[in-house]
């Protein structure tokens, strides 16, 4: 990827690092500053980058500053010995310098914004594991699914078919794509060890791209206030071997729980000082239900809303469905429970009738489809209604 | 919606006794405290029989001076509950480790965060950036008072209005436990059922009513009342950058109203805006909140660069170096202001290019700001600088002013903003740009203004104990906050599980109760200085050899300001009339029209907070007839005629036959 960049920037930086950086990082490496000092490369490159841009900086602060108290001592009353000159207010020179002196220092960082913010996004799949090492290529990086809770944190991992709570396990050295949303309120998920933060929102996905260089225990929490259980929602963070990590998979395996819906809603609910859990099994498509807040029974995924809507909407039947549709507008997810046999009655069959054209819908949308005889129907519009549909109940929740 | 577990009665809504926090013992005590330092003060005024005098000369007064020192007593006031606030928090951080949960409880503590950001903010920093601008201006654009004094001290009023509903709060119900901004979903009715971001909202609304109208009334004052003589670009560099400030205010304040009422109708009539549910989005609320946020921030700054303009010309002796390059930042930094809003929210997901743009304009505002910066270090070069106390406090604003820009242009670099937002760094950021920017500014306007104010000097000796006490107070406070920040702790945590922490918050302890001693050497100054007034009396009217309008006339200037409206030739007016010795008129005064003084403004206030209060606490009946006697009270105003009066020649002749008196006094006991 190096190539890729100018190599007036990249000169640039290297200058500014053999000048500036290696001492400086020395001394600070010697602390226990985990934002300059981690222990994952996207963590890393973003710690260097706090580095630069100081020291750019300060090639304008320090001159400033010295500046300042220069003049400033040289020019109190009591020395008059100091020029003064009452009518100096204008030289082009001196402002041509001012204005271009600043504009200069921002020319560099700004370019080096513009090319680290693109490479260091974190949607962006990491194509390296660390400065010498690149990532092979067709490696299909970890999946991680992180759910905030109140006030915890849920980690799914779909491929080893395992939940934990307050507890991540990664294998150092393998590239980790990590979606991320949360149950109720706005989070931030951060290991400052591993990479920089990203919100966790409800009703959201956003994507974080990390990888471990070293194994080590660490610490991740949230990092954007959520309401009164905020301080202890942390959790622990470690990096270990490929093999230990399969062992650790191994053991959650065995001695795990099952986290079913009806789980997840009882883990759902607020609670502070949550000790580790492990699940051993995980409901199918849990996460994308979470983002889709339909993982109570009855509800109507946002997908789905969306693809009704997308059909034109189901018109002042609409009405009828607000229970189904309800999330938390209310109070807190689990107060409001769907009116009874509205929601299985009524609200599958607009759903159905609606959903069930020949568009594609997502996965999360389309694991309800039903089957095409009994959708297939009156498709004429959103006004030819659905009433004489018969549905099937719901699948059984896993 | 409440729900159903709610209180309600029609009577008093969700108000019961069971919404007085009794049971914390904390506040208990606070309210008991205030209560009898309330019922002293209350006391006081009543034997001293100054109930009237205050009616009559200062609450019903549209006197921009007057306003303008109101202003600056509520800012003051309300610093001392913000830094109490902040004081609480640095107890709380310093001792809840290992296990110890400190002395807050977490639904106090986030008040108690919340109510300091807010407050420091709306009702500290707001009123004296408002302050300082309607007591000035006018001053220095030779005029008699602002284009709409009626609205001026009706603003004044709601500002208070505001700030005496989170008072409220206080004791009464709760405040937010949002954070100062109130993100939803959190600030939505499904986790914060309370009345707390009820009262966020509605302290806001009506304050923010009083912002928005004090901007326009500012700047129509700016356009349309200079002297003759003075272009715009022969207006003081003050008077500059209040004009790009209520340029902001009027611009961006709107967007705040907007963006509260949508969350209001969320709340109250159970509309999706911001919520989860029903296409609901609260990113959409965080970018509206930040697109008036951003331009907030230099509503604040603004005046404060103008403040040390002046008080650097001046106390070099010296025009202010590049004035012309000076203005063009300012405009520059107006513009710019409006399109940076989203480096507040880098990390909620945005596409590379977005954050790349919005950080690279971010970085861009630093090019005006460093030429600012310079500016005044070449005003200073060649002078020869008098170090009395506004001097000393704009030098430590530049040193300390300028970490505080770098930080920030530090966090304006998305990926390196990945790993520092919201965490203790950005803190001690903010608070170096406020602190370092604002605050130190504010001391120094309050100390070169103050003579003109009241026609004394303050007391250099505990004010410069004040400064001493500051400065290092606050690099104590904030230096511990940057380096926890790259260890990684973030903001508004309660309580912490590593020890190895607890030193640096013991240190940042220190540093605010050094920052305490300050404050109480500051109100020590302030007392000492009024109780000698004699000595450090002022008769000229310039004690520091000043170079705009406002130093012409007396301390403190008569009503009217100017007996003639100044005629300006020069960029540094008072100065360039000195130099050519322009005579003050003796003779020849006529009538001055005057505006009157009138209740109405703090009629309608107090009417306002009524009903910001029944609105909280869903006291339905209340808020109607609230509201409609706010109507009725302003379509009554419009019926008084009675708005204007005359200043009879002969007044004005006499007030300024005394001026004449005094200056001959002077001028005869230095010569």
């Amino acid at each position: 990827m190096r190539e890729k960049y100018p190599s007036a920037s990249r000169r640039l930086k290297q200058a500014a690092r053999g000048a500036l950086v290696l001492p400086l990082a020395a001394l600070l490496s010697g602390c226990d500053w985990v934002v300059l000092n981690p222990s994952g490369d996207i963590a890393r490159q973003q710690a260097n980058l706090v580095v630069v841009s100081t020291a750019l900086m300060l090639l304008i602060i320090v001159p400033v500053m010295l500046l300042t108290v220069l003049f400033a001592w040289k020019y109190r009353s009591g020395n008059t010995n100091a020029t003064y000159d009452p009518e100096f207010h204008h030289s082009a020179k001196l402002e041509l310098v001012i204005w271009s002196a600043p504009l200069a220092i921002i020319i560099a960082l700004g370019s080096i914004t513009w090319l680290t913010t693109h490479k260091l996004d974190p949607y962006r799949p990491l194509d390296r594991i660390d400065a010498n090492t690149p990532v092979a290529p067709g490696t299909k990086p970890m999946d991680v699914e992180v759910v905030a809770l109140d006030w915890k944190w849920l980690f799914i991992y779909p491929e080893q078919k395992i939940a934990t709570v307050n507890e991540l396990v990664l294998p150092e050295g393998r590239p980790v794509r990590f979606r991320i949303t949360s149950s109720t309120v706005m989070n931030s998920f951060y290991v400052p060890a591993l990479a920089g933060q990203i919100y966790a929102m409800p009703g959201m996905e956003t994507k974080l791209h990390a990888v471990f260089n070293k194994t080590g225990n660490f610490k991740g929490f949230s990092a954007n206030f959520s309401g009164s259980g905020f301080s202890y929602m942390h959790f622990a963070t470690r990096s270990v071997t490929p093999d230990a990590f399969n062992a650790w998979v191994g053991q959650v395996q065995k001695d795990g729980g099952n986290l079913d819906r009806a789980t997840y809603l009882e883990l759902d609910k607020p609670s502070e000082h949550v000790p580790v859990i492990h699940y051993a099994a995980v409901a199918p498509d849990l996460f994308d239900a979470v983002v889709n807040m339909c993982v109570r029974p009855g509800k109507l995924c946002t997908g789905e809303m969306a693809a009704i809507d997308a059909r034109g909407g189901t018109g002042k039947a609409g009405v009828l469905n607000v229970a189904a549709l309800t999330y938390d507008k209310f109070g807190r997810e689990q107060v409001t429970t769907a009116a009874p046999g509205m929601a299985d009655a009524t609200v599958r069959r607009f759903v159905r009738a609606y959903c069930a054209d020949n568009r594609p819908l997502r996965a999360s949308v389309a694991r309800d489809a039903v089957p095409a005889s009994l959708a297939a129907p009156t498709k004429s519009g959103p006004k030819s209604q659905t009433l004489g549909l018969v549905t099937t109940a719901r699948p059984p929740l896993s | 919606m409440p729900t159903p577990d709610q209180h309600w009665s029609f009577l008093l809504g969700r108000l019961s006794l069971d919404s007085l926090p009794l049971h914390e013992p904390i506040i208990v005590a606070t309210f008991a405290g205030v209560a009898l330092g309330g019922i002293a003060l209350l006391g006081a005024l009543t034997y001293f029989r100054l109930w009237g005098y205050l009616w009559k000369e200062w609450f019903t007064s549209v006197d921009h001076k007057k306003i303008g020192i109101m202003y600056m007593v509520l800012g003051l006031v309300m610093f001392l509950r913000g830094f109490a606030d902040a004081l609480m928090m640095r107890m709380q951080q310093a001792i809840a480790f290992n296990g110890n949960e400190g002395i807050f409880p977490a639904h106090h503590y986030d008040q108690v965060f919340t109510a300091h950001g807010v407050i420091m903010i709306f009702f500290v920093a707001m009123p004296f950036v408002t302050g300082l601008m309607n007591f000035v201006v006018p001053l220095q654009i030779g005029a008699r008072d602002v284009s709409f004094p009626f609205l001026n001290n009706f603003s004044f009023w709601m500002t208070a209005s505001g700030a005496a509903l989170i008072m409220a709060s206080l004791f009464i119900g709760e405040f937010a436990q949002t954070g100062w901004l109130s993100y939803p979903p959190l600030s939505g009715l499904a986790y914060s059922p309370g009345v707390g971001v009820d009262y966020y909202i509605w302290a806001l609304q009506i304050a923010g009513v009083g912002t928005t109208l004090s901007g326009i009334n500012l700047l129509a004052t700016i356009i349309k009342m200079r002297a003759p003589g003075m272009t715009m670009m022969r207006m003081p560099v003050f008077t500059w950058t209040a004009l790009c400030t209520n340029v902001l205010i009027i611009a961006s304040f709107p967007v705040l109203t907007a963006v509260l009422a949508l969350l209001s109708l969320d709340r109250y009539v159970g509309t999706n805006f911001f919520t989860n549910d029903f296409g609901g989005s609260p990113m959409m609320y965080v970018n509206l909140i930040w697109i008036w946020g951003h331009p907030e921030v230099y509503i604040l700054i603004l005046p404060i660069f103008g403040v040390f303009s002046e008080i650097t010309a001046t106390f070099s002796g010296k025009p202010l170096f590049g004035y012309t390059s000076m203005v063009y930042a300012t405009v520059a930094i107006t513009i710019l202001s409006y399109i940076v809003w989203l480096h507040h929210f880098f990390t909620m997901g945005s596409g590379a290019s977005v954050n790349s743009f919005f950080g690279i304009t971010t970085m861009v505002i630093s090019i005006p700001t460093g030429a600012k910066m310079f500016n005044w270090l070449f005003t200073i070069y060649r002078g020869r600088v008098r170090f009395e106390l506004p001097m000393l406090w704009t030098v430590a604003f530049m040193l300390t002013f300028v970490i505080g820009g770098m930080t920030g242009v530090m966090l304006a670099v998305p990926p390196a903003d990945f790993v520092l937002h919201n965490s203790l760094f950005l803190i001690a950021h903010f608070h170096n740009v406020i602190i370092g920017g604002v605050v130190f500014g504010t001391f120094a306007a309050i100390n070169y203004w103050w003579p003109k104010a009241f026609g004394f000097k303050l007391d250099p000796f505990w004010g410069k104990v004040s400064f001493w006490c500051w400065v290092p107070g606050f690099w104590l406070a904030f230096t511990p906050l940057y380096i926890m920040g790259l260890m990684g702790v973030t903001r508004r945590m309660r309580v912490f599980d590593d020890p190895s922490l607890q030193p640096y918050f013991i240190v940042a302890a220190c540093g605010a109760l050094l920052i305490a001693a300050g404050i109480g050497a500051m109100l020590l100054q302030y007392a000492t200085s009024i109780l000698k007034r004699d000595q450090l009396r002022d008769e000229t009217g310039d004690p520091w050899g000043g170079r705009t309008l406002e130093w012409s006339t007396s301390s403190p200037p008569p009503a009217y300001n100017f007996a003639f409206t100044p005629i300006v030739h020069d960029l540094d007016t008072w100065t360039d009339m000195k130099a050519k010795g322009v005579a003050r008129p003796v003779d020849g005064f006529r009538p001055i029209h005057m505006p009157k003084y009138t209740g109405a403004g703090v009629i309608l206030a107090g009417i306002s907070t009524v009903f910001g209060f029944a609105m909280i606490w869903h006291i339905w009946w209340l808020a109607i007839a609230s509201f409609a006697a706010i109507l009725l009270t302003a379509i009554a105003h419009t019926f008084n005629y009675d708005r204007s009066y005359h200043i009879p020649a002969e007044t004005v002749a006499r007030i300024e036959e005394e001026r004449t008196r005094q200056l001959a006094a002077v001028e005869g006991a230095s010569a």
